[in-house]
């Protein structure tokens, strides 16, 4: 696949929606999709009723419907993060050790997760920040993490602190080793193959720009 | 054995001895068995280990019976979240021990439990921290982790209807850690909406046949 600057240098970087828009535009028609708690739920709102995507939640259903209001909330239905949702035409539940089958045994197409730092091979972050005081708590993040065909990440480029989250080894502690396929952040999206990581696309940067302040080598064009 | 019927959430939650394993169903809310913890809490059983998704949420379930003090250690993916206070000031104080296990190997662990397996090589968490310890093998090039089932002394879940057989049906999501935990532990005990006639319920819609579960008792308002 080739690069494409989306964006000229100089436009400013992409929303959390407009990221969100765009991992919803690259699934692909009649997926079985799984969306990490936070930022990737933000990915639901953008897809096409049309497109047949069908949404699991690790608390047993597929076929999740949008976030319940009013007179639909139901406290027997929720999502991963405990959120009132609705249910689709065609959702089926099923109990935990089935919903996890489901994801440990390669049956979900994609899923997308938040993340705290991706390294070059694909390794993952995404569940504890190592600190001595933080209470670890890991959900259904190693489960996601390994399961699905291919996972997405969905993240800032940079941390607060001006830090890349991509990079060429974790410091946090990890969710799963080399099990990231596919990364879109504010700044550009790559993909981790076999021989590094390519550059995608750019929002309103430079890939000579991107490496420099990445402190990685970045492949552009077809990594074939 | 078949099912009993109980006369209410303390005479089904008898017997509790102090020290046991106790599996509590439900994720967040949805499908705490909460009428039967609040029993719990007034039964007295101390020293427990709890088998749970998450631990606690506000003041009232699981997070009542860890501020009373009467949980060594709890066993659960998700610890922390928004509304889990009680769990957080115990942890920071060292006055509860915690496992925390990815969550569908949590599920997998009870399953095996109920299922009469003796351990499985797992792919979830190799590499990581929580596989530290742990026995790996590689298999088919990919490395696995050995994991071993949680078998409780006691399960506490929450169904929406049972029949007098203890066939029980769910509701949506609150079914999550049910069914599984039914038939991990010695004595299942089930708080359900509404109770029917043998051969009321569909037998092609039972889910968790009546053959896990010691006893059911009927909670007005599913507390």
């Amino acid at each position: 696949m080739s690069h494409t600057s989306s964006r000229a240098p100089g436009q400013g970087p992409l929303s959390k929606h407009d990221i969100a828009a765009l991992i919803a535009r690259d699934i692909p028609h009649g997926s079985y999709v799984n969306l990490g708690i936070g930022q990737p739920t933000l990915v639901a709102d953008h897809l096409s009723p049309t497109a047949g995507v069908v949404l699991h939640t690790e608390n047993g259903m597929l076929n999740m419907g949008p976030a319940a209001h009013g007179d639909e909330i139901d406290p027997d239905l929720t999502n991963a993060g405990k959120v009132p949702v609705t249910e689709l035409p065609g959702a089926a539940y099923f109990h935990h050790a089935d919903s996890f089958a489901m994801m440990r045994g390669g049956h979900l197409d994609i899923c997308v997760l938040g993340a705290f730092q991706v390294s070059a091979r694909g390794d993952l972050a995404n569940w504890h920040t190592g600190a001595p005081d933080a209470i670890p708590a890991v959900g259904g993040a190693m489960d996601l993490a390994i399961g699905a065909k291919q996972v997405f990440v969905m993240m800032d480029l940079f941390a607060r602190d001006g830090t890349p989250k991509l990079v060429s080894e974790c410091s946090y502690p990890l969710t799963g080793l080399a099990c990231v396929n596919r990364v879109y952040t504010d700044l550009a999206v790559f993909d981790i193959t076999e021989h590094g990581v390519s550059v995608r696309q750019t929002f309103g940067i430079e890939v000579h720009d991107l490496a420099d302040r990445l402190g990685l080598p970045l492949l552009t064009g077809s990594p074939r | 054995m078949t099912a009993r019927l109980c006369a209410d959430a303390d005479d089904a939650v008898a017997g509790v001895r102090d020290g046991s394993t106790v599996l509590v169903g439900g994720f967040g809310m949805a499908g705490m068995p909460v009428a039967l913890i609040d029993a719990l809490i007034r039964q007295g059983a101390k020293d427990l280990t709890v088998v749970s998704n998450n631990a606690g949420n506000g003041d009232t379930g699981l997070a009542a019976l860890l501020a009373e003090g009467r949980v060594r250690k709890v066993i659960c993916s998700f610890p922390r979240q928004a509304d889990s206070w009680v769990f957080d000031g115990l942890y920071r104080a060292g006055k509860v021990e915690l496992e925390v296990v990815p969550q569908g190997t949590l599920a997998e662990r009870l399953r095996a439990a109920g299922a009469g397996i003796g351990a499985f090589f797992c792919p979830t968490g190799a590499g990581t921290l929580l596989a530290e310890g742990k026995e790996t093998r590689e298999i088919n090039g990919r490395l696995h982790v050995l994991e071993y089932p949680i078998n409780g002394d006691v399960a506490l879940i929450s169904a929406h209807r049972a029949d007098g057989m203890g066939n029980l049906v769910y509701r949506k999501t609150a079914r999550n850690f049910g069914p599984v935990m039914a038939t991990a532990a010695t004595t299942v005990v089930v708080q359900v909406r509404e109770t029917v006639e043998t051969g009321a319920i569909d037998p092609e819609t039972v889910v968790t046949p009546g053959i896990y579960v010691d006893r059911v008792v009927k909670v007005a308002d599913h507390a």
